[in-house]
């Protein structure tokens, strides 16, 4: 077959004279998955630093976690690494106790000795994640203190408040709190840096499979790991491609030179549809997409205008036509599968009602504003959607195209008026979004906090207090009704025109089963595909 | 004695022309390095983003904005990294966070092979082409050869690309898909050079080589028929000069063989500024094609650098622009020698 192929090819080179088509039918190796992926986000990793998605789905398959859930239902929360913990009668520390008899791909058993070592050297490490486990008020300065060792088995998390014990729990279940091998990591340690020079590039786990290996924008490749606590997964390899053209990914995929495509655009996916070969698998995720009102504008910090816009958007033709099925709708600011997710979606696209509200505004003949679009095909047509719609009360939406750095860095500076973005969840607690979407506790310009409600200048102390009231909310029913209060102050008053939440599509050859579609990237598992 | 006298002069002279041509090509790093590093600066991305990502705490961007150094003035910036250049340090990638120098040794030679085999394309069909569009003027040949040039110039490479994919890899199976190889030979051979083609013949890993191959003939045919649309315009019109000369007409008057006229002696003449218009479009093609590269799955320059500028990722993009002003000098250089040797009046002159 390749002998036939490189003949082939030697007759496409005389310009393509009097070739005979070889045929051949491409398969990958039965030991093998190969994924094609957008891959060039990867920058780290490291689980003290991993936060992209890419890398989080690599660590959640080659890393192991304290404590899991379930991703099919969340609020199911086991433990991983770690047998049991109980929580102290004052909520302010919870007392694990590992598992034993496990190893990690090295061979080294997995010990308290190595749990403690990795939090501590994530908050000491301070990398962007490291929050997820600092804002337990723990900090690079009393992490020794509040991460303490108690046995060989077992040690003691000690908070600076009783926080809500699911938000304690879902921050350890996040990619930051995986455990890392302290034997190996410490080998390569240089300078006091816990070993992350090396690990940047390099792997010290337990999961499923090992990391062998990444090329920068070009592969990754995951090998089976042999010491791996658990059933011995049956792909030997799983293969990550970068491939950035999602063209070339369908034409990958429906060749069979690929098993798993997974930047599909809503027109690959529609054209996949007839072919017999190729089956689709999708999984809610947890990412938003909305739309940041910048409150610095004269028109946008009206609270009828700010109403107005969320009835100028064809939520319906996004999700339906434009995503075709890589959406649902959505409205409130917790994802639906989150605790206290509020799921009614009382807007739709309704002219009369937005220009009623721009009349009451006093600008009944709409305004001019723009817009900060990432230049990518699906945020571009969404927001192009949002320009026909608006224009129909009168609001003239110019549509500003950039990279993604270039828009962000616009965003984070609160220059813009309006920024299309994504958000997707850091962890898998309503504090997560409720942190974000609710809270500003300073809204001056050279404020140290700054999330997205402060990137939109919307001062809101009262809101924020009652954030901050949740996170501390022990009894999860009563926190479930203080998020849905908070969510439905955003939806009515807030800067934010939440209009969908992300569903992952992956296209798939057809004898691929086992894929995990969980709610997050590091939740998407291939622990248990065959093919 | 004279002779001495004359052998001194001649390398005085040799020595002065070194001494300008090193002193022109540092200040034109120079130039193109610092052009290059205040580009990179008045970009409006944070070149801090791509460090600590969106979701860092003010404590952490400013730890990052400091080791990045830049919180001093932007000179400063510009005369360490310097400093660390000469020391061949250039720096590391915050996109891979490895140094620049071992990730431009893993893409360039994708794009040094890629380039290598499109250029061979061109030059094998563009030259042959105008030559024969130039001797058939204005007849069908000439046409046709005008508008394959055209074609070539004015088609979309992207689309090109993945129109070619389509026939070829897809519906034809006449070759292999993009990537440089399948997984299935990876492991076959070790890649010393980095030159696929290369390191699987020298490893007799013939196998993979046919792989490889199949591989790269479609980016390097597409990237080859760019070249040969520019080559052959080039070629058909210093031939047509050529044609018109008096020696022409006096070699037919002696009556020399027309085909001895038109390849040996007219295309000898026209290969003098012919070399530089390969040069310059082999020099275009190791600057890397990022469309093609990203149609084709290509880990090259093109794509490296192309990422490395979105995400203000400047140790890369001075890196890069180094190797591309390198390229740029180098084959100057030697299209300037093989000037030297194709011309005997260039010769005489020094």
């Amino acid at each position: 077959m390749i002998h036939s192929r490189f003949l082939a090819s030697v007759a496409l080179s005389a310009l393509m004279l009097g070739a005979t088509p070889a045929i051949s039918l491409a398969e990958t190796p039965p030991d093998t998955l190969i994924q094609a992926w957008s891959i060039d986000d990867i920058i780290s990793l490291d689980p003290a630093e991993i936060f992209e998605f890419t890398a989080s789905e690599i660590a959640g398959n080659s890393y192991e976690t304290l404590i899991g859930y379930d991703p099919q239902n969340v609020s199911d929360i086991f433990g991983k690494a770690a047998e049991s913990w109980t929580v102290s009668e004052d909520g302010m520390t919870l007392s694990f106790k590992m598992k034993e008899g496990r190893t990690f791909a090295s061979g080294n058993p997995i010990t308290a000795e190595d749990a403690v070592f990795s939090l501590v050297r994530a908050v000491k490490l301070d990398k962007s994640p490291a929050f997820i486990i600092g804002q337990l008020g723990i900090t690079p300065d009393n992490a020794d203190a509040m991460i303490v060792q108690t046995g060989p088995m077992s040690f003691d998390f000690k908070m600076d408040k009783p926080y809500a014990p699911t938000l304690v729990l879902y921050c350890l279940t996040a990619t930051v709190a995986s455990v890392v091998d302290k034997k190996l990591a410490m080998e390569h340690e240089a300078n006091g840096d816990f070993g992350y020079d090396w690990l940047k590039t390099n792997y010290a786990g337990s999961g499923p499979f090992m990391i062998k290996d990444w090329r920068p924008n070009e592969a990754v490749i995951l090998e089976r790991n042999p010491n791996y606590s658990g059933d011995a997964t049956p792909m030997a390899r799983v293969i990550y491609r970068h491939i950035p053209e999602t063209s070339t990914q369908r034409l990958l995929l429906e060749k069979g030179d690929i098993d798993i495509a997974r930047n599909l655009t809503a027109e690959d996916i529609s054209a996949l549809q007839g072919n017999a070969d190729v089956k689709i698998e999708s999984g809610v995720k947890g990412s938003l997409y909305y739309l940041g009102l910048n409150q610095k504008n004269e028109f946008l910090s009206k609270p009828e205008v700010r109403q107005a816009m969320k009835y100028l958007v064809d939520y319906d033709t996004i999700a339906g036509t434009i995503m075709a099925g890589k959406v649902k709708v959505h409205q409130g600011f917790l994802p639906e599968g989150f605790l206290g997710a509020y799921n009614e979606n009382p807007f739709s696209l309704d002219v009369a009602k937005a220009k009623e509200l721009l009349a009451a505004a006093g600008v009944p003949e709409g305004f001019k504003v723009t817009m900060d679009t990432r230049n990518t095909p699906e945020i571009t047509a969404m927001a192009q959607a949002m320009q026909q719609t608006m224009a129909q009360a009168g609001i003239e939406l110019e549509l500003i195209p950039g990279d993604g750095k270039q828009t962000l860095t616009k965003y984070r500076a609160r220059n813009h008026d309006i920024y299309i973005g994504r958000w997707g969840p850091d962890f898998q607690d309503p504090h997560t979004n409720a942190s974000t979407f609710a809270y500003n506790p300073n809204n001056a310009d050279d404020a140290t906090s700054k999330p997205l409600a402060w990137r939109n200048a919307w001062d809101i102390p009262e809101l924020s207090a009652a954030t901050d009231a949740a996170m501390v909310e022990p009894d999860a029913a009563k926190r479930a009704e203080m998020y849905i209060a908070d969510q439905k102050t955003v939806m009515e008053t807030g800067p934010f025109v939440i209009y969908a939440q992300e569903i992952e599509v992956m296209g798939e050859r057809k004898n691929i089963e086992g894929v995990i579609v969980g709610p997050s990237f590091n939740d998407n598992s291939f622990a248990h595909v065959t093919k | 004695m004279v002779s001495n006298t004359l052998g001194g002069r001649r390398g005085a002279l040799w020595l002065r022309k070194i001494a300008s041509t090193l002193g022109t090509v540092a200040v034109t790093f120079l130039g193109l390095l610092i052009v290059t590093f205040l580009i990179g600066r008045v970009v409006p991305v944070d070149p801090v983003l791509s460090v600590v990502g969106d979701r860092a705490t003010q404590a952490q961007y400013d730890a990052a904005y400091q080791a990045l150094g830049l919180d001093r003035p932007l000179v400063e910036q510009f005369w360490i990294w310097l400093q660390k250049v000469f020391q061949g340090d250039f720096g590391t990638s915050n996109l891979t966070t490895r140094p620049i120098a071992q990730d431009i040794a893993r893409v360039f030679p994708a794009t040094l092979e890629l380039a290598t085999v499109s250029i061979v394309i061109g030059t094998a069909f563009g030259i042959p082409m105008g030559v024969w569009a130039a001797v058939r003027q204005g007849k069908l040949v000439d046409q046709v050869v005008r508008v394959v040039g055209l074609v070539g110039y004015s088609a979309p490479v992207f689309w090109l690309g993945l129109m070619g994919l389509l026939l070829f890899y897809f519906k034809l199976d006449l070759i292999s898909g993009p990537g440089r190889v399948d997984i299935s030979y990876e492991y076959d051979f070790t890649p010393r050079t980095g030159l696929f083609l290369l390191d699987t013949a020298m490893q007799g890993a013939w196998g993979a080589f046919g792989n490889v191959f199949s591989h790269i003939i479609l980016p390097a045919s597409l990237l080859g028929y760019l070249s040969l649309a520019y080559i052959s315009r080039m070629t058909r019109s210093f031939m047509l000069n050529e044609l018109a000369q008096e020696y022409i007409t006096t070699a037919r008057v002696k009556g020399v063989p027309e085909w001895r006229i038109i390849w040996v002696q007219a295309l000898r003449n026209a290969a003098v500024p012919l070399v530089t218009v390969v040069a310059l479009s082999y020099a275009n093609l190791l600057e890397g094609s990022v469309l093609t590269e990203t149609v084709f799955a290509w880990p090259g320059l093109g794509q490296y650098l192309t990422n490395s500028l979105q995400n203000a990722d400047m140790n890369a993009v001075l890196g890069g622009t180094l190797v591309i002003g390198a390229i740029f000098v180098g084959l100057n250089m030697f299209s300037d020698l093989l000037y030297t040797l194709l011309d005997a009046r260039t010769r005489n002159r020094t």
